[in-house]
């Protein structure tokens, strides 16, 4: 599909009407993308103008530790222009999922595009390195992923990171974290990176962080860990529907029980929404269907550092190992506190004992004033 | 106890030590920090509530969130009013007494160890302010309260518009994430707790052994010191010089 490159690179546009795509789908895809954007009316015609005027993007896509689930995501966005467009049709110039070229074709594909537009072309990247064992946990054509991943963004504008597994390791960094599976921002240190974590990141949130690169010619605003502000600068809890019953004191003590039927926050069951900042509560999944809360499961946190370690999934606080036993804050808390109090008796105690002379002369002084009060 | 005979009972000074600023830092501290404490335990671990009311006419969880969050402002606030009354405050409330820079102040310290919590020393103790392991424990909170400050603000910038929070927005990707901060300013917590127990235990104890007033002090603001030992260190406040 990709094996030939075309003598001059068709715009979006152009490829839309090709495919049989009419005008007023291609401005309800662009109105639709600026919104999710959150830019202002105004920005649906920027976002229009750079799609009929702007040849493609060059685009590689790299697969390493994961388990296609952001691909999957991507596809199922809303919009089919999405996946027709950006991904299927025209962007991609190498992905081992959904290129049609395979084995030695495919690998001239990439270093064909890597060649030609050395320094323009986008970097995407699904999956986690692994680090450990010189890398032979995951080999592409006998290559190690980590000597493919740096051959690869040395000529990259940008890398944007693809899901949790690029944006933060995922479940296979999970302790202990058997292969070393690392992030691609811990390796690759020269370049913007852009991360879009999620497990998989919603669809409508991938196509719009590459519209928005498409558009402007730059990245995206981000936030402090490098995610796209206008996606990832709220709180799943802040835009959840379960929130007045958060507020109320309401909530699913077990998940069989009257206050889940009745639809009330699922904070006490270990949602981690308060802490989790993503699009769900406002984009929700598969077409804006639905998304984990309202399914009744808790959101487990799964666009945050290293969530997999971040405690259990059905309770609220994360426990602290190296006790022996695993405990959270408020059972070491409580233990430290009885000790205190012991320790506070015996002081007691003790002060009555030690310091015994020195109190019964204060008393023995205060006691004389009291008499000489008292006489006459 | 009746054994002991008192020839000559001491005389008393007078010493105003904690000035009003101080005192009133003092109880706004200690008020907001229990309010804190409180209102943070039911935001951690709700208890269930028995309730056949609608959600629209209860506002529990957010009353305590509002009340944390009112009582975090006073915190916050009156805790910068503290660290600029350490640079314009009477003797007793400077920084010197609280930030340990020479030899002196560990030696110190490991006195008042020996004496007041080891008690392997029947020394009799007489600092006017705080005492040498007090102000370094003070010290460390201090740095507690940084530490809830940056973690509290920190989780409450992604909810506020207000630039004031919003100067803590940088934080949370400092340890990773809200995960991470909010496991921190729990934990930060029971030092608190503690601290406070032992605190008031100390107050008492201190009272109780010295006879000095120490319990009211922070109330008028004076303690009372035996004739002597004003003298004394007077004295040697004068070779200091
Ligand atoms: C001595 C001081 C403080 C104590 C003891 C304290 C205690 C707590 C505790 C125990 C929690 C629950 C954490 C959890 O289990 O998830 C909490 C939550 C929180 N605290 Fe504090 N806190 C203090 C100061 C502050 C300050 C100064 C702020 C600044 C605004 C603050 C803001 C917050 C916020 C935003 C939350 C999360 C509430 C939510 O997401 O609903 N706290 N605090
Ligand atoms: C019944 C409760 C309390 C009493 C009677 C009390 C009394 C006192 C007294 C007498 C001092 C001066 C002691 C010294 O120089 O070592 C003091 C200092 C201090 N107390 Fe308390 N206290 C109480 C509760 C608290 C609480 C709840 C906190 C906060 C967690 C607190 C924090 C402090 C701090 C930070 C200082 C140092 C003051 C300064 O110079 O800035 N106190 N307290
Ligand atoms: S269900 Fe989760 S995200 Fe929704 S209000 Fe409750 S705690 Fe927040
Ligand atoms: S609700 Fe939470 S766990 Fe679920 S997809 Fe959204 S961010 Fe991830």
């Amino acid at each position: 599909m990709f094996t030939e490159a075309p003598a001059k690179r068709k715009t979006y546009y152009e490829e839309l009407q090709d495919k049989g795509y009419s005008r007023r789908d291609f401005m309800k895809f662009c109105t639709m993308m600026a919104a999710y954007m959150g830019l202002q009316t105004s920005g649906v015609a920027q976002v229009a103008e750079a799609l009929k005027t702007k040849p493609r993007l060059p685009v590689i896509w790299l697969h390493f530790q994961e388990c296609t689930c952001c691909s999957e995501s991507f596809i199922r966005s809303s919009h089919p222009i999405v996946a027709d467009i950006i991904l299927d049709k025209i962007s991609l110039d190498y992905t081992e999922t959904l290129m049609a070229a395979a084995g030695h074709q495919a690998e001239e594909a990439m270093h064909k595009t890597m060649k030609e537009h050395y320094g323009e072309y986008v970097l995407c990247v699904e999956g986690s390195v692994p680090t450990g064992a010189d890398g032979v946990y995951c080999l592409i054509g006998g290559k190690s992923s980590l000597d493919i991943l740096h051959e690869a963004a040395a000529g990259a504008k940008a890398i944007i990171c693809w899901g949790s597994c690029a944006s933060n390791g995922c479940v296979q960094s999970a302790k202990p974290n058997p292969t070393r599976a690392t992030p691609i921002h811990k390796i690759i240190k020269n370049k913007p990176i852009i991360k879009v974590p999620g497990c998989p990141p919603i669809g409508e949130v991938m196509a719009g962080t590459i519209v928005h690169i498409l558009t402007f010619g730059t990245l995206p605003a981000l936030d402090g860990i490098g995610r796209p502000k206008a996606f990832y600068s709220k709180r799943v809890h802040d835009s959840c529907y379960r929130r007045p019953y958060y507020d109320a004191g309401l909530y699913v003590e077990t998940f069989d029980d009257e206050n889940a039927k009745r639809g009330y926050c699922l904070y006490k069951v270990g949602c981690k929404g308060p802490s989790t900042y993503n699009a769900c509560g406002v984009m929700r999944w598969n077409a804006g269907v639905s998304f984990p809360i309202q399914s009744g499961h808790g959101c487990f946190g799964c666009s945050e550092e290293s969530f997999w370690d971040n405690g259990p999934i059905y309770e609220r606080m994360a426990t602290a190992g190296g006790f022996g036993i695993e405990a959270n804050a408020d059972t070491v808390g409580k233990v430290a506190l009885g000790v205190t109090a012991a320790g506070i008796a015996a002081h007691a105690v003790v002060t009555n004992l030690r310091k015994g002379k020195n109190i019964d002369k204060i008393i023995a002084e205060g006691k004389q004033s009291e008499h000489e009060l008292n006489e006459d | 106890m009746a054994t002991v005979t008192i020839t000559k009972p001491h005389r008393l000074r007078r010493v105003f030590v904690w000035e009003l600023p101080v005192r009133v830092y003092h109880w706004l501290n200690a008020l907001s920090i229990m309010a804190l404490i409180a209102t943070g335990f039911y935001i951690g671990d709700p208890p269930a509530l028995l309730s056949g009311k609608e959600a629209s006419d209860l506002f529990i969880m957010g009353t305590f969130r509002f009340v944390h969050f009112v009582a975090a402002y006073i915190f916050f606030f009156n805790f910068l009013f503290r660290i600029y009354w350490g640079f314009v405050g009477n003797k007793y409330a400077r920084w010197k007494n609280f930030i340990p820079t020479n030899k002196q102040f560990f030696s110190d310290m490991w006195t008042v160890i020996k004496t007041d919590i080891l008690m392997t020393s029947a020394k009799d103790i007489h600092t006017i302010g705080h005492n040498r392991l007090a102000g370094f424990i003070y010290f460390l909170t201090f740095i507690a309260f940084g530490i809830q400050c940056l973690t509290g603000f920190g989780l409450y910038s992604a909810t506020s518009d207000w630039w004031f929070p919003n100067l803590f927005a940088w934080v949370p990707s400092v340890v990773g994430g809200d995960f991470m901060l909010r496991q921190i300013h729990h934990w930060t917590m029971w030092f608190f707790i503690l601290f406070t127990v032992v605190h008031v235990y100390l107050v008492f104890y201190h009272d109780y052994v010295e006879g000095r007033g120490e319990i009211s002090s922070m109330g008028g603001g004076w303690k009372f010191v035996e004739e002597e030992i004003f003298e004394a260190d007077k004295e040697s406040e004068k070779e200091k010089k």
